[in-house]
C-alpha cells in the first residue's frame, strides 16, 4: 500500500456490517414461517380444537353405531371419520385464513415483505409450512381415530388397505388442501373475518341450498350441488363407488378436485400479491 | 446511498408523489420533512417496494429493492411501530425476521439489548406501550446491522427520554458511516438531528439542502424596537440609513443592525425606547412559509380578525395520521 498522493478529502466511507450477506432462499423463508406459525396461540387453539372434534365426534359416532348393533354389511367403520372431518374443516379454514390475513390485519405483512420482497417466496413458504403442519396432524389423528372406530364397531366390514390410505393420508391431504384454498382466499381478501365467512359459506351453503330445492325445474342444479358440495366430496373420499350421482367423484377424485381449486386460488393470490400495493 | 428518480404515485386522479428526485447520502442524517399528507410515508413505502410507483425508480446502492438478496442487511426500516403480530413475543417477532434473512438468532438478543427490551423479550408485543412498540420497531430495523436505515416519524408518541434516546441513536448510527433517512413533520425535531434536509409538499420537492444552509437562508435576524415616539424614531432610523418596517402593535423591525447600534442612536437622539430586542425568525416559521402553498389539510375557522395565526396546520403537537 502506498500513501495517496492526492489531497482532497476522502469520500465518507459507507458502513460495512460484520454480518456476512449470503443468498437467502426458500429454506430461510420456511424457517421464518415455521417460527411464525408456532409462535401464535391461534395455531394451538385451532389445531387443538380440531383434534378434539375429530376424536370426540369420530369415536362418539362409532360408539353409537356400536351400541345399536345394526348390521353394516360390507361397509367399514372408517366412513364415520367424515363426521369428525366436517367440523375439523372449519378449524382448518380458520387457521388457513389467519396464516396470511392476520399479517394484513396487524400490519406485519409490511415487515415481512420488507424482509423478503419476493411475494412468491413468502406465499410458497407459508403454503408449504401450513400444508405440512395440517397434513401431518390430520393424518396422524385420522389414523388413531380410524383404528378406534374399527375396533369399536364390530358389525362393520374389515377396511381394505386402500380404504385405510384414503381415511388417513387422503383425509389429511384433503383438509390441508381445503386449508390452502382458505389461505389463498385470505391473501386475496386480506381480511380475516371476511375470508373465514366466505369459506364457511362455500363449505356449507351449497348443501343447505340444495336441501330446499323442491322444484322439479331445479332438479339438475340440486343434484349437481349434492354431488359436488364439499361435505359430499368428503363422504365420497371414504367411498369406492360414487355415493351421489352415477358420475360423481369417488375415492381419490375429491382430493384432485380440491387440489385443483387450491392451485387456481393460489395462482390468483400470487398474481394479485405481485401487482398490489401492500 | 438511495437514489430516487422521477418517483411518482397517483391514486386515481390524485397525485400523492409528484416526480420526486433526490439522493440520500451515507454518513449523514437526512431529514425528510413535509406537512401531514405531503407524501412522506407513500414515498418511503415505494422506497421499500411495498407500493408500486406509477412511474419513476428507486435504487438502493444501484439496485432495485427486489434485487437485494437479504434486504435486512442493506436496509432497515421502521414504518409504523405496530407492524408486528401482537400475539407473538418480541423475541419471536424478531426471530422470524432474522431467519428469513439468515441473520444469526444471537443477533435478536443483541438488538433487544440495544433498545432496552430484554426484560420483556418473551412478552406479547400487543401489551407494549407506544414507546416500547417504537423500540421494538427500531430493533427490527437494526436486526441486519444494515448500512441504510429508514425511520418514519420515529419520535411520534415518545416521552422526552425516548426522544432523546432516538436522537442520539440516529447520530451514532450516522457516525458509523450509515445512511440515515428519517421523516418528520416537525421542523424543530429535524433541526436537532438532521444534517441534510429534504422538504416536500403535496408530493413535490420543495427543498434539498444542507441543514446549515437552510438555517442560514431561512432564519432572518432583526432588531425589534418599540417607542412612544414611533414617528420620530422612524425618521431618525431612516436618516441614518436603516429601513424600519412597521410590524403592527406599535413595533418597528430593522434588518441588518445590532441592538447596540440602534440603542446608541436612540439615546443620542433622546428617544425613549420601551423595547429593544434582537429577534430571530424560527425555522418552524420558515418551514411553514415554504410549505404554505402546499398544505394538504387546512384547519378552517381560525382566520377571523387576523388575530389567529395564518391558516394552516400548527406544527408542534399534532401527530401524523397517515
Amino acid at each position: 500500500m502506498t500513501a495517496p498522493t492526492h489531497h482532497h478529502a476522502p469520500a465518507p466511507h459507507a458502513y460495512v456490517s460484520p454480518i456476512p450477506v449470503r443468498r437467502a432462499h426458500l429454506g430461510d423463508a420456511l424457517a421464518s414461517e415455521w417460527t411464525k406459525i408456532r409462535s401464535v396461540r391461534s395455531t394451538m387453539w385451532t389445531l387443538g380444537v380440531m383434534i378434539l372434534l375429530m376424536f370426540g365426534i369420530g369415536l362418539g359416532v362409532a360408539a353409537i353405531a356400536s351400541a345399536s348393533e345394526a348390521p353394516m354389511g360390507e361397509e367399514s367403520a372408517l366412513g364415520f371419520g367424515f363426521f369428525g372431518m366436517l367440523p375439523a374443516s372449519i378449524c382448518v379454514i380458520t387457521l388457513g385464513v389467519l396464516t396470511i390475513a392476520s399479517e394484513y390485519g396487524t400490519g406485519m405483512i409490511r415487515t415481512t415483505l420488507t424482509a423478503c420482497p419476493s411475494r412468491a417466496r413468502v406465499l410458497t413458504a407459508k403454503a408449504i409450512v401450513f400444508f405440512l403442519l395440517v397434513f401431518t396432524v390430520t393424518t396422524v389423528v385420522g389414523a388413531i381415530v380410524g383404528a378406534g372406530q374399527v375396533a369399536l364397531v364390530d358389525t362393520a366390514g374389515t377396511p381394505t388397505g386402500a380404504e385405510w390410505l384414503r381415511a388417513t393420508v387422503g383425509a389429511g391431504a384433503y383438509l390441508a388442501m381445503l386449508g390452502l384454498l382458505s389461505m389463498a382466499l385470505g391473501a386475496l381478501i386480506r381480511h380475516s373475518a371476511g375470508a373465514i365467512t366466505v369459506m364457511i359459506g362455500l363449505l356449507l351453503l351449497p348443501l343447505v341450498a340444495a336441501l330446499f330445492m323442491f322444484s322439479e325445474a331445479l332438479k339438475s342444479v340440486q343434484e349437481w350441488l349434492f354431488t359436488y358440495a364439499i361435505p359430499s366430496q368428503m363422504i365420497a373420499l371414504y367411498a369406492a363407488q360414487p355415493p351421489f350421482g352415477e358420475d360423481g367423484p369417488a375415492g381419490w377424485e375429491p382430493l384432485l378436485i380440491m387440489t385443483g381449486a387450491a392451485g387456481i386460488a393460489l395462482a390468483g393470490a400470487y398474481a394479485l400479491m405481485n401487482s398490489r400495493d401492500v | 446511498m438511495i437514489e430516487l428518480e422521477g418517483l411518482t404515485k397517483r391514486y386515481g386522479t390524485k397525485i400523492a408523489v409528484d416526480h420526486l428526485s433526490f439522493q440520500v447520502r451515507p454518513g449523514v442524517v437526512t431529514g425528510f420533512l413535509g406537512p401531514n399528507g405531503a407524501g412522506k410515508s407513500t414515498t418511503m413505502r415505494m422506497m421499500l417496494d411495498l407500493d408500486n410507483p406509477t412511474s419513476g425508480t428507486v435504487r438502493i446502492d444501484g439496485k432495485h429493492y427486489r434485487e437485494l438478496q437479504e434486504p435486512l442487511k442493506y436496509i432497515g426500516a421502521l414504518l409504523d411501530a405496530k407492524a408486528m403480530h401482537g400475539g407473538r413475543s418480541a423475541y419471536n417477532n424478531l426471530l422470524c425476521l432474522a431467519q428469513s434473512n439468515r441473520i444469526p438468532a444471537s443477533r435478536v438478543g443483541e438488538v433487544l439489548d440495544l433498545v432496552g427490551l430484554t426484560p420483556v423479550a418473551r412478552k406479547k408485543s400487543k401489551g407494549f406501550s407506544l414507546g416500547m412498540g417504537q423500540r421494538l420497531g427500531i430493533a427490527s430495523a437494526l436486526l441486519g446491522d444494515p448500512e441504510i436505515l429508514m425511520f418514519d416519524e420515529p419520535v411520534n408518541g415518545l416521552d422526552p427520554e425516548g426522544i432523546h434516546w432516538i436522537r442520539n441513536l440516529m447520530k451514532a448510527l450516522a457516525g458509523e458511516g450509515r445512511t440515515i433517512f428519517v421523516s418528520s413533520h416537525l421542523m424543530s425535531e429535524m433541526a436537532l438531528t438532521a444534517d441534510h434536509l429534504i422538504v416536500i409538499g403535496q408530493g413535490k420537492l420543495l427543498a434539498d439542502t444542507s441543514m446549515a444552509d437552510f438555517i442560514q437562508q431561512n432564519s432572518r435576524s432583526y432588531v425589534r424596537l418599540r417607542s412612544p415616539e414611533q414617528e420620530r424614531l422612524r425618521d431618525v432610523l431612516h436618516a441614518n440609513g436603516f429601513i424600519a418596517i412597521e410590524s403592527g402593535n406599535g413595533t418597528l423591525e430593522v434588518d441588518g443592525a445590532t441592538t447596540e447600534k440602534l440603542g446608541e442612536l436612540a439615546g443620542a437622539n433622546q428617544i425613549v425606547l420601551h423595547e429593544l430586542s434582537s429577534q430571530r425568525a424560527s425555522l418552524e416559521e420558515a418551514f411553514m412559509q415554504m410549505t404554505a402553498g402546499a398544505v394538504e389539510y387546512h384547519a378552517h375557522g381560525t382566520d377571523v380578525h387576523g388575530a389567529a395565526p395564518a391558516p394552516g396546520p400548527r406544527w408542534g403537537s399534532i401527530s401524523e395520521g397517515d
